[in-house]
């Protein structure tokens, strides 16, 4: 029996949710729809014993807020009711298959109260709409607000549900049928089919690889192992363009050169990190997150992961799970660190695209934000971890394939940094349990997007279940605290089979390949039917796999059903070398370790560069207004405030918060990077930022990369960092490495991070590539911008001479610190002409040390009174934003402003971006002491004098005055202007 | 009579995210905390009777699925109820922040009694609720409040205090004007929120659309406090979102004075 509650504000209160769709309707240009009512249904169904009386407790007790809502129940009994004539209902559900992370809350909530006899709860929610609306407005409303058809559908006849226990197709009872795949006679066509037809990934050179093994074998593989070997050697799993080889041409003064190039990530990245040797890197490259000494008892350890592909199809779902993910990568370091905070970085098309112009499949890039944003709030605000740190970059390449970063910080015991694996642990598998979610997302996110994408490919697609990890990670740290485990990796990108085998791979104390016994049997599952290898390659959320000596198997155990955890054994480590596994008594996979981690057949690809040919323009219009144009750019999508979106997110639980996101007298002020004291009462901490920058690497990569990791040190600097003590994680995603100008451009970026990073003495500690962000449609394809996320960590001694970048008191002194060049290449200044220019803004890295050093001294000496740093929109935007964050004017003399190079004018020194710049606010009375460092450093360097000069006055009277180079007044805007126009665009 | 050692318990149960940072503010003023899973109440491994204060920090408790704090509030209700009233009987304190205030409110423990007839009941049902944000969305944001009445929790509280919230259900309706009326007749009304002047807020003063701005209630003897804002996030100096633009640099914020009254009060009255 099934019975269906409903669940309604009462009169008088106000409907924030149905208000708010109602306000969606508005955007999307639906004019009639005057009133949205949203009411909660819940489905439940009882055994025999379930009574009408239980039902009105639970509507009473559990379901129902007295104050607020109302309720109504109705017996379902197969007749349909007839349409509420006035109003347009439209009631969405979860798809079958999707997991609902609320209905074990709700079940729990019904046992709670005594009631045992209810079986299944099925949620949905019903919309009520109230105005002359017509039906194609009522379609679109459904699809681009209510619902996301890859995980939701409109439920037809709510009245007409059967039965909720299980869905129809989980319900078949799974009789083994071991499945062989006749690789042996395989044609080079065929392989190719077989790849394609089973989602595989795999290339010919890989799947002839593969014939080659089983041929010697003398047996064809099985599903089961072919789907291992190709999630093992993906792409995202991998990383062969990386690692593999690369023929890398390029142009260098006009003549074109060729080098090779063997394992990219070694000769770049990881060479900078050699080179840098600093010795306080504790474990880099090599876990799961890079781990650098923190405090007398505590290392730190940070990682940043994309979840681009799902997010694109499925925004809330995508990012939701993104954050989760990287989330357990942390609890996956060492022997699990524990997470402190999150940070999130985006890359969307801009808004205004009209509907029409996107390609067809895509969603709208308003609609990805939302769901993105939402999807991160859910995630780290009930796991208890702040969302930090973060950027928004928007750019119409980014339309079909949306870029999201999620990072996590955690803190590790220094005693808990090695795993150690052994033949006989057991195997434990703990946290949520398996479904049919994200079948091959680690395949899927190794292949370009299609519009055919979300239809095949929607397995890949899940929500996340946070309460589930928050659970999961309680228990863990708990039991990693009583060391009942010797080690332990997170169930990402290929699920058990991608987990089980790193920990044989590579966690054994004498280096070697452990083997692996795994019952696929014991693996406890979401619903029955699922296939052996579909278990085996499941990327369910919430899990993580542990090695547990088998005498402490029993106390690890309880911890976790102590706090209602799932922890099972499956298998154990052997000393076999072989990954067996068994379903129902049957062997299903028997391959050979070494085969399967290095068996992977090397390949040569092509990577070719040239400069692209840009132009300078010639529109120097020696300005002498700068007013509207810094209004234009304060208002461009890339500077504007983001305030909308942080505070969405908690970014103070943990209470560790020092420097937060926004700071200033309104607390609306653009903060630099984060500052986090983690271990509550003592002044040790760490700063946090990022540095990203497209328009940069569309000019040249290589200057990007240099750009994008002086950006992210000057902001850890900005906020009382030192460059002795900051770490870099780098991200790459790209369009399709086959291609060779796509991975031209990357081998270019890849230098300029060994280059930049070696030259400031700054190690890269973790990193991730994910390639193939192209979107095709009709044979066209939109590949993204080479985009190069690179996030810093800075340990900071104490926390309490942290600086902040909202001017602090009128009558200081404004100095300008470092060099401003005529390099408005790529800067938003040009972008609002439309134009992309040609100097894109150098690194020197010798003058770049200098002035960070310099900069760290004085405000250790507590010289400075605030700080900020000049990136997109120039020195205009910066002194504009610390104007208004204080709450103080400004007066400001561009013919002070330190300039090298010819063509000086108004427009370049305001709005150029050169690298390597800071804003100083300084007390009048520490004027000598504050120059006395800046050239003290000169003495010790051997390069040239720290660039610095006075440039202008904090001042009482609210607006920033600025005097054009030959003393002109060209600039005087009230700030309460300049904020409102920063504050517009992303006020919806 | 004077207790040696002041007793916290900290309850903690799916999805409870506030617990560290409140058990480090209960320790820094004194008192001993114990971190528990509700769980360990159930299977009576950890008894109640042995504490002085019990607290429930904010969160997401299982998911705030169905409503924020619900199904925490149907545990305290019918599995810990007869427990809770020998705690209460005992002079004892509780302290309800953020997610424990939807808890509290939901489980009828606060307001709680609002009249002598009530009083004799042995429980009372929801008077009041925290429902959606106006706005529509979980917001953190810092906030100006008003104290009043005579809390034992909030004596010796600035005027006006700075302190966060981090929500997206802390909308307080009371169950009707005569809800309201006896609030505010008995002093229940613990914090509102104001303008950085004491003023009447508007949004995003008053961050949720809470009637008469109420941010805080205590139940009629004031030892019971449930409060939206979370004062543990404002408990040292640096916490403060602009400390770095003011003079006065002391190293305990305004939050502090919170949970030393709960400590000093368990000293000098238990």
């Amino acid at each position: 029996m099934i019975w269906r509650v409903e669940i309604r504000n009462k009169a008088g209160i106000f409907d924030a949710q149905g208000h708010g769709i109602q306000k969606d309707t508005v955007d999307l240009g639906i004019q009639s729809v005057h009133q949205v009512d949203v009411v909660e249904i819940y489905n439940l169904e009882g055994d025999r014993f379930f009574s009408e009386e239980d039902l009105v407790r639970i509507c009473r007790e559990l379901f129902v807020d007295s104050i607020a809502q109302d309720y109504a129940y109705f017996k379902l009994d197969g007749l349909s009711r007839s349409d509420n004539p006035v109003c347009h209902p439209i009631e969405i559900a979860y798809n079958a298959g999707v997991m609902d992370p609320a209905e074990e809350s709700i079940l729990k909530g019904i046992r709670d109260l005594g009631i045992q006899s209810v079986q299944a709860v099925r949620r949905a929610r019903l919309y009520l709409f109230y105005g002359p609306i017509l039906p194609k407005d009522l379609d679109i409303i459904t699809n681009k607000i209510l619902s996301n058809k890859l995980i939701q559908h409109v439920v037809p006849d709510p009245w007409r549900y059967k039965t909720l226990v299980g869905t129809p197709d989980t319900q078949i009872q799974q009789t083994f049928k071991a499945l062989d795949i006749d690789l042996a006679h395989a044609s080079d066509q065929q392989l190719k089919a077989i790849s394609r037809h089973g989602q595989l990934f795999l290339n010919l050179n890989e799947m002839k690889a593969i014939q080659k093994y089983f041929c010697r074998l003398g047996r064809n593989p099985t599903d089961c192992e072919l789907e291992t070997i190709a999630q093992t050697w993906s792409e995202h799993c991998y990383h062969k363009t990386f690692r593999g080889d690369i023929r890398y041409r390029y142009q260098e003064n006009g003549k074109t050169k060729t080098k090779r190039i063997q394992n990219l990530l070694k000769s770049t990245i990881m060479k900078a990190t050699h080179e840098v040797n600093k010795p306080w890197c504790v474990s880099v490259f090599h876990d799961n997150a890079g781990v650098i000494r923190f405090s007398k008892n505590m290392h730190v350890c940070f990682k940043v992961e994309t979840h681009n592909h799902p997010s694109a199809l499925e925004p809330f779902g995508g990012a939701n799970t993104g954050v989760g993910g990287v989330i357990r990568d942390i609890l996956g370091t060492g022997l699990g660190a524990k997470p402190i905070c999150n940070t999130d970085i985006f890359c969307f098309a801009p808004h205004p695209m009209s509907s029409a112009s996107l390609p067809p499949g895509t969603l709208h890039p308003q609609r990805i934000m939302k769901g993105v944003v939402s999807g991160v709030r859910d995630y780290g605000n009930k796991m208890g971890i702040p969302t930090v740190n973060g950027a928004i970059v928007f750019d119409e390449r980014f339309v079909g394939n949306p870029l999201v970063f999620c990072g996590s910080v955690g803190l590790l015991p220094k005693d808990k940094v090695r795993k150690k694996v052994r033949k006989g642990d057991w195997i434990v598998l703990v946290g949520g349990r398996t479904g049919r979610d994200g079948i091959h997302g680690a395949t899927f996110s190794s292949g370009e997007l299609t519009q055919e994408s979300e239809i095949v490919s929607c397995g890949a697609v899940q929500i996340g279940d946070p309460i589930q990890e928050k659970k999961m990670l309680d228990c863990l740290i708990a039991a990693r605290d009583k060391n009942l485990y010797t080690a332990i990796t997170d169930c990402g990108a290929g699920g058990l089979s991608s987990a089980v085998g790193e920990m044989a791979a590579r966690t054994s104390p004498e280096g070697k390949d452990l083997g692996v016994h795994v019952d696929l049997d014991n693996v406890p599952l979401k619903y029955q039917g699922l296939r052996y290898d579909e278990i085996w390659i499941s990327e369910s959320q919430e899990r993580m796999v542990l090695a547990a000596p088998p005498n402490k198997i029993k106390a690890l155990l309880e911890i976790f059903t102590g706090e209602n955890v799932e922890a099972t054994a499956i298998g154990t480590f052997t000393a076999s070398g072989r990954l067996e596994l068994f379903f129902q008594g049957h062997q299903v996979c028997n391959l050979d370790m070494g085969f399967l981690h290095r068996g992977i057949p090397r390949i040569t690809k092509e990577a070719f560069w040239q400069p692209p040919k840009t132009t300078t323009p010639s529109l120097f219009s020696k300005t002498t207004d700068l007013n509207a144009k810094l209004k234009e750019i304060l208002g461009h999508y890339n500077v504007c405030s983001k305030e909308r979106v942080i505070r969405q997110y908690d970014h103070e639980v943990q209470g560790a918060s020092v420097i937060k996101p926004l700071v200033g007298m309104h607390a609306d002020g653009p903060s630099d990077a984060s500052v986090l004291a983690p271990e509550l009462g003592s002044v040790k901490g760490m700063a946090i930022a990022n540095g990203i920058n497209v328009r940069y690497g569309m000019i040249d990569p290589f200057w990007m990369a240099a750009s994008c990791i002086d950006e992210a040190i000057r902001q850890i600097i900005a906020v009382g960092g030192d460059r002795r003590f900051i770490a870099l994680l780098d991200n790459f995603c790209w369009g399709n490495p086959d291609k060779p100008d796509r991975l031209g451009s990357l081998v270019r970026a890849a230098q300029g991070c060994y280059k930049t990073a070696v030259g400031y003495g700054v190690p890269f500690i973790s990193g991730k590539d994910s390639l193939y962000n192209e979107y095709t449609h009709d044979g066209e394809s939109i590949a993204i911008p080479g985009t190069l996320l690179i996030s810093a960590i800075g340990i900071i001694a104490d926390v309490t001479k942290a600086v902040t970048m909202d001017l602090k008191e009128p009558g200081n002194l404004i100095y300008m610190i470092g060099n401003t060049y005529n390099e408005l290449g790529g800067s938003i200044y040009l972008d609002t002409y439309g134009t992309l220019g040609h100097h894109v803004p150098h690194v020197d890295v010798r003058q770049g040390s200098q002035i960070f050093d310099a900069v760290t001294k004085a405000v250790q000496k507590g010289l400075v009174r605030s700080l900020h740093d000049c990136s997109e929109g120039g020195l205009g935007v910066a002194i504009a934003e610390m104007a208004f964050s204080g709450g103080w004017g400004v007066t400001l003399r561009l013919d002070q402003v330190p300039y090298k190079g010819k063509d000086r004018c108004n427009d370049i020194i305001f709005f150029a971006e050169s690298n390597s710049r800071f804003l100083v606010e300084v007390e009048p009375r520490n004027q000598k002491r504050f120059e006395r460092v800046l050239c003290a450093s000169h003495a010790i360097g051997r390069a040239g004098a720290v660039p610095y000069a006075v440039i202008g006055t904090v001042e009482q009277q609210p607006s920033l005055v600025v005097y054009g180079d030959r003393g002109e007044r060209c600039g005087d805007s009230p700030i309460e202007d300049l904020k409102q126009a920063w504050q517009r665009p992303l006020a919806w | 009579m004077s207790v040696q050692k002041v007793a916290v318990i900290v309850l903690r149960t799916a999805g409870t995210n506030c617990d560290g940072e409140t058990a480090f503010a209960f320790e820094r003023c004194g008192a001993r905390v114990r971190l528990a899973h509700i769980h360990q109440l159930f299977l009576g491994k950890v008894c109640l009777d042995d504490f002085h204060i019990l607290v429930i920090p904010g969160g997401f408790t299982y998911g705030d699925d169905i409503a924020s704090g619900k199904i925490l509030a149907n545990e305290l209700r019918l599995r810990l109820g007869s427990d809770l009233r020998q705690f209460l009987g005992g002079g004892k304190l509780m302290i309800g922040i953020c997610n424990g205030f939807q808890v509290f409110v939901k489980a009828g423990i606060l307001p709680g009694p609002l009249d002598e007839g009530e009083q004799k009941k042995r429980t009372t049902g929801q008077q009041a609720t925290l429902t959606n944000n106006d706005s529509g969305k979980f917001e953190d944001r810092w906030c100006y409040l008003k104290s009043e009445g005579n809390s034992i929790w909030t004596q010796g509280l600035e005027p006006i205090v700075y302190l966060p919230v981090a929500h997206g259900e802390g909308k307080f309706v009371p169950r009707d004007d005569h809800v309201l009326n006896q609030l505010r007749r008995n002093g229940q009304i613990a914090l509102r929120y104001c303008t950085k002047e004491g003023g009447k807020p508007a949004y995003p003063q008053n961050p949720n659309g809470s009637v008469d701005d109420i941010a805080g209630i205590t139940d009629q003897t004031g030892r019971i406090f449930g409060l939206m804002p979370h004062p543990e996030r404002h408990f040292l100096f640096i916490q403060h979102p602009f400390w770095t633009r003011l003079k006065a640099k002391g190293h305990y914020g305004q939050g502090a004075r919170i949970f030393q009254n709960g400590v000093d009060y368990v000293r000098k009255n238990l």
